[in-house]
């Protein structure tokens, strides 16, 4: 018996380069003084390498090792979003950390090895590969929070996420037991078969809503919600932008694709259950982000209320809602990490420069940064013609369309809360007088990396479809 | 060729992002205006290929929809970012990027050494690439972003002087008034177009006119989209009772007032009466509406243009009774003859307005047409060319507007009323009247302007080149559509016929082949015109205290003229007074210093004493994160096994 065939090599493809690059990258690293740098550029390729196989699989649409992997298609758009955020991520950390004195080659290893678990998210088509591809990316995301091994607030950052996240992973696993204990199988495209007798179990229904909690854990979602803020805020800021676009990003992949299985029976109890964690997780984060004076940490509130807005595609279990999720995703992507990355330049030592003052007058300092991050703000709001705005129309329309009104209503109404504390960054840069007249350095590889995204929000706000055309092959 | 549509938009688009992005760095005014020129006169190349092809194509192949990609789609409503290129939208086209080159050429020469000499490169071609999208646009929502940008770009420019005074504000509130009475109209445009959506299901032109051909006419909702747009046009085109803000446009750049004011943004309201024809022609009381407005613009402004002395104001006003025409046109079901003077007047009054510019530059900023005088000796070629636009837009017979506002005139008395036609006749020898009023006071009789401070010179070259192209286009632009009474063949009407068919076919227009009606008809609105012409050109270079004893005698017609009809008084006593004292009494001093604001204060107390309630959960210890934790747990698990 073969124990794989060319089609499984070819369809992990992508894992495997990125496997491989770490490796080269590690032993690079240990072998070689001073290298960082040279790190740096292995892990660059490595991405390249991975996003050629992405691209190259794309149509493929099959299986890999016996139904444990997707191939192609949907696992091939979001992989290649989420070598994308690693790649912009390292551009953004390179000049951050060299500031920061903390440059070395481990840095990307860690990347790397996140970014496979990303790509296993994304790939899996068993409850196994998904729960092997969550703790690649969570362990990576707990040493690369804590980082900064000098810093006290980084540390405690990367404890309070490990110790709730192992928390959480506990009940994702327990959830996974009782499907199987239930259906006899962890395969997601098996378990369809099975319906609808196990739906009739309650501990079938119990074990979904464990991989519920699990994965609202991970996506930060209302009232898994309690580590984001402290966590974001005392990670390195490159390492929050990682975090809050590919970690979220894979985590809404995997659970986007697992819960197309119990959605599609559109089981009334799971909407409910979807909705009200969409509500609170909307009003709470937007009413937390009101009333905070750090950028990160508004920031970190603004990825609960999104994960709340991205949820309502999950509960509406309607194609346009999964097309609307895998599109948000693609704009929230690019405009956080574009807003962290000037965060990331405007930072100075010891997380100085990080709050609303000192973003004032920055319209008249530097023009095109203060531009740049009124863009991603405006995008955030989900005003046109950013990508931000056709994200949420597609979710709000999902719901309206799924019978769930109030739910789109909701949503509308915590928007309007979130666009004081998106338009008052804004108002500091354009209507304040500068207090800090310290001269700005902009790196010409995180700006560039930032003009990249600013341009993305207003390329796939304008023209959806790029992306709207990707999706009617996937879904 | 039509492929290659969506270059037509894009070319004005490029030039508007590198003279945006890059005009304060290039610094060279030659450079940065020859981007923002070329980038209009390539569409126009473009247009102009395309149009060649579709002459030489046969009739049912002329019309081509290209799709550049999908806009919006979500459950049954799905817009394409699409271009329909056709007939009407290819000669829209060809005026907006024909007329709006040379508009930009003569803006090197204009605009010379002026501080925002980038800025204003930069709005033109945002402005010609939002025009481009409304004429070319084949849904209504595209032809909505064309239709309010351009009402930005015209805000923009009517401001672009933004330190300036004008009469008794600034410039900056003159383009406030024109920004605010577009956005009523718009308004209507986009209750027009809900209604449409709920009436069709789909925004795009094809579907919505091949539903439409189902309709028999006088169906109510049709009155009620087609009076909404109406009402959308009445802003756009400067119709009563909209029109107030385009007197006041004329706060920005002459150019701007040539290219905007008068050639092409204006007449967009005409343009989707026109694209719009099969839904006006099921609505026979909304075009007697819009026959009606039209006539009644026509005469009125030209009345006030009458007594007017800033150079600028008379043009003004003359556009405005010029639209009035157009809309006169379409009321009676002749979009074509409409569509024909929205051409020829594109040409005279775009060479009207750059020919005033010239003056207004040669006289350092004078408006004032009382001080000015003999400039006959000083401009010699502005005054030639300026002549010659004074001719057409007079009707005066074989120059392009006598081919034009006659075949309006006969329309209005075939398809319309003979009272229509009276007064039309009446407000054309108004129209020759002030015009040679204004070539009189302005180039000939007594120099009255100061000699130590002013000197006048002809213009420069990059100024008088589009004042001949002009000139030339002003004369022979109408000879593509000859009436056949006269033993002409009339192209124009039968290019774009076929758009129009479903409309005619609704409208069941009778047939007239009074051939002497017509030419007595003609006759009479030609002898019009001429004494018109006659008696301002006499009055004002020879006999001027006629016009002062005149004034005089009719002391109260003369004032009310002179105010323009008291309207903007009306309008502020009526309108605008009681808003400004509702909002200053009511809603800023009770509803938003007592309610609003005391709503607002509570609530953030309210917040701010809940968050800090609820920011002790955010201790930032683990062990009170994991009972929230846990919390939710126990909420999702007791919901899903009670249920």
């Amino acid at each position: 018996m073969e124990f794989f065939s060319p089609t499984d090599l070819l369809g992990s493809s992508p894992i495997l380069a990125l496997g491989l690059f770490s490796l080269i990258a590690l032993l690079v690293n240990a072998f070689l003084k001073n290298s960082a740098g040279m790190v740096f550029y292995v892990s660059a390729v490595g991405i390249f390498v991975a996003i050629g196989c992405s691209i190259y699989t794309f149509p493929m649409n099959a299986t890999a090792f016996s139904d444990m992997l997707l191939v192609g298609g949907y696992a091939s758009f979001f992989s290649v979003l989420f070598l994308v955020i690693a790649l912009f991520s390292m551009f953004i950390a390179k000049p951050y950390l060299e500031r920061e004195q903390y440059h070395y080659g481990e840095y990307y290893v860690l990347i790397l090895l996140a970014t496979i678990g990303m790509v296993m998210l994304a790939s899996s088509a068993d409850l196994i590969t998904a729960f092997l591809g969550i703790e690649m990316m969570s362990v990576s995301f707990y040493v690369l929070a804590g980082y900064f091994r000098g810093k006290l607030s980084s540390n405690e950052s990367a404890l309070k996420y490990f110790l709730l996240g192992a928390f959480a992973t506990g009940f994702l696993l327990y959830g996974i037991a009782l499907i199987y204990g239930t259906t006899g199988t962890t395969n997601l495209l098996r378990i369809v078969t099975m319906y609808p007798q196990p739906f009739n179990d309650p501990l079938h229904i119990i074990g979904w809503g464990l991989i519920l909690i699990g994965f609202g854990f991970k996506v930060a979602a209302v009232p898994f919600h309690m580590w984001v803020p402290d966590v974001y805020e005392g990670a390195p800021t490159p390492v929050t932008a990682f975090m809050s676009t590919g970690g979220k990003a894979a985590a809404f992949s995997v659970f986007l694709m697992t819960f197309s299985v119990p959605m599609s029976m559109r089981d009334e109890r799971l909407m409910t259950v979807l909705a009200v964690l969409a509500a609170a997780s909307m009003l709470l984060g937007n009413w937390f982000g009101l009333s905070q004076t750090n950028l990160k940490r508004m920031l970190a509130y603004s990825s609960i209320a999104h994960a709340g807005y991205m949820i309502i595609g999950i509960a509406s279990a309607t194609p346009m809602g999964q097309q609307g999720i895998a599109f948000y995703l693609v704009s929230y992507a690019l405009t956080n990490l574009g807003a962290f990355g000037i965060i990331a330049m405007m930072e100075k030592e010891n997380g100085g420069n990080l709050n609303y003052e000192d973003y004032a007058g920055l319209g008249k300092r530097k023009p095109a940064l203060a531009a740049l991050l009124a863009m991603f703000m405006f995008s955030l709001t989900g005003i046109p013609p950013f990508a931000g705005f056709i994200g949420k129309y597609y979710l709000f329309a999902s719901a309206v369309q799924s019978h769930m009104t109030w739910l789109a209503i909701f949503g509308v109404i915590t928007s309007l809360f979130s666009t004081y504390y998106y338009l008052r960054i804004i108002v500091y840069m354009y209507f304040k007088e500068a207090t800090n007249h310290e001269e700005i350095k902009l790196p010409g590889l995180t700006f560039a990396t930032v003009i990249l995204c600013g341009a993305g929000i207003v390329l796939f706000g304008i023209v959806p479809s790029l992306i709207f055309d990707l999706m009617k092959s996937i879904f | 060729m039509y492929s290659f549509a969506p270059l037509i938009v894009l070319f004005p688009l490029l030039g508007f992002l590198i003279n945006g992005f890059f005009g304060r760095k290039i610094k060279n005014e030659t450079l940065v205006g020859s981007i923002g020129t070329l980038a209009v006169a390539s569409s126009f190349v473009v247009a102009l290929l395309i149009f060649v092809e579709m002459v030489g194509s046969p009739v049912e192949e002329r019309k081509h929809i290209v799709t550049l990609f999908q806009w919006i789609a979500a459950g049954s409503f799905s817009v394409n970012v699409a271009f329909q290129v056709d007939q009407l939208s290819i000669l829209m086209t060809l005026i907006v990027t024909g007329v709006g080159s040379l508009i930009h050429l003569y803006s090197i020469g204009y605009m010379h050494g002026d501080a925002g000499f980038w800025r204003f490169f930069t709005y033109l071609n945002l402005f010609i690439f939002a025009m481009l999208n409304l004429v070319l646009a084949d849904n209504y929502l595209l032809m909505f972003l064309g239709w309010e940008g351009v009402g930005l770009c015209s805000y923009l420019l009517i401001g672009f002087w933004y330190d300036r005074n004008f009469e008794k504000g600034t410039t900056g509130d003159a383009a406030k008034k024109a920004f605010i009475v577009n956005r009523i109209g718009d308004f209507g445009f986009l209750l027009a177009m809900f209604l449409i959506f709920n009436t069709f299901g789909s925004l795009t032109y094809e579907s919505v006119f091949a539903q439409a051909a189902g309709f028999s006419p006088g169906v109510s909702v049709m009155f009620w989209i087609t009076l909404l747009m109406f009402v959308g046009a009445t802003g756009k085109s400067a119709q009563i009772p909209l029109y107030v803000w385009l007197p006041d446009a004329m706060a920005g750049p002459t150019p701007v007032s040539a290219l905007i004011h008068a050639a092409t943004m204006v007449t967009a309201g005409i343009y989707m009466a026109a694209r719009s024809s099969i839904l006006f022609s099921l609505a026979p009381a909304t075009m007697e509406i819009v026959a009606v407005v039209g006539l009644l613009t026509a005469f009125f402004a030209g009345t006030i243009g009458l007594v007017q002395n800033d150079i600028k104001k008379v043009l003004a006003y003359s556009t405005v009774s010029q639209l009035g025409y157009m809309f006169l046109a379409v009321g009676v079901g002749a979009f074509t003859a409409g569509l024909f003077h929205v051409m020829t007047h594109a040409f005279f009054k775009a060479l009207l307005f750059l020919g005033s510019g010239a003056v207004i530059h040669a006289m350092h900023d004078e408006q004032d047409i009382q001080k000015m005088g003999g400039l006959q000796k000083y401009m010699p070629w502005t005054f030639r060319t300026f002549v010659i636009g004074s001719f057409a837009i007079s009707g005066f017979p074989l120059l392009s507007g006598f081919f034009s506002k006659d075949e309006i005139l006969w329309k209005s008395f075939a398809d319309g009323a003979p009272w229509m036609w009276v007064i039309a006749a009446l407000a054309a020898g108004v129209t020759a009247f002030y015009m040679f009023r204004l070539v009189s006071l302005t180039f000939l009789g007594k120099e009255r302007f100061d000699h130590h401070h002013v000197h006048p010179h002809e213009a420069p070259k990059t100024m008088l080149i589009p004042l001949l192209i002009l000139a030339l286009f002003s004369i022979i632009g109408g000879y593509v559509g000859i009436p056949h009474v006269l033993g002409g063949h009339n192209y124009f009407e039968e290019f774009l016929e076929p758009v129009f068919a479903g409309a005619n076919a609704k409208m069941m227009l009778p047939m007239h082949d009074s051939a002497a009606l017509e030419l007595g008809l003609m006759a009479v609105s030609v002898a019009v015109g001429l004494l018109g012409m006659f008696a301002g050109w006499k009055i004002f270079t020879e006999k001027p205290e006629i016009a002062e004893n005149t004034a005089k005698k009719f002391s109260g017609l003369h004032k009310l003229l002179w105010n323009k009809y008291f309207v903007d008084e009306a309008y502020d006593a009526v309108i605008v007074n009681p808003i400004k004292q509702t909002s200053d009494k009511f809603l800023w001093k009770i509803f938003d210093v007592k309610i609003i604001d005391n709503t607002l204060n509570f609530s953030a107390k309210f917040v701010e004493a809940t968050s800090n309630i609820l920011r002790r959960i955010q201790t930032g210890v683990v062990q009170s994160y994991a009972v929230i934790f846990v919390a939710g747990i126990l909420f999702i698990l007791g919901y899903l096994i009670v249920w």
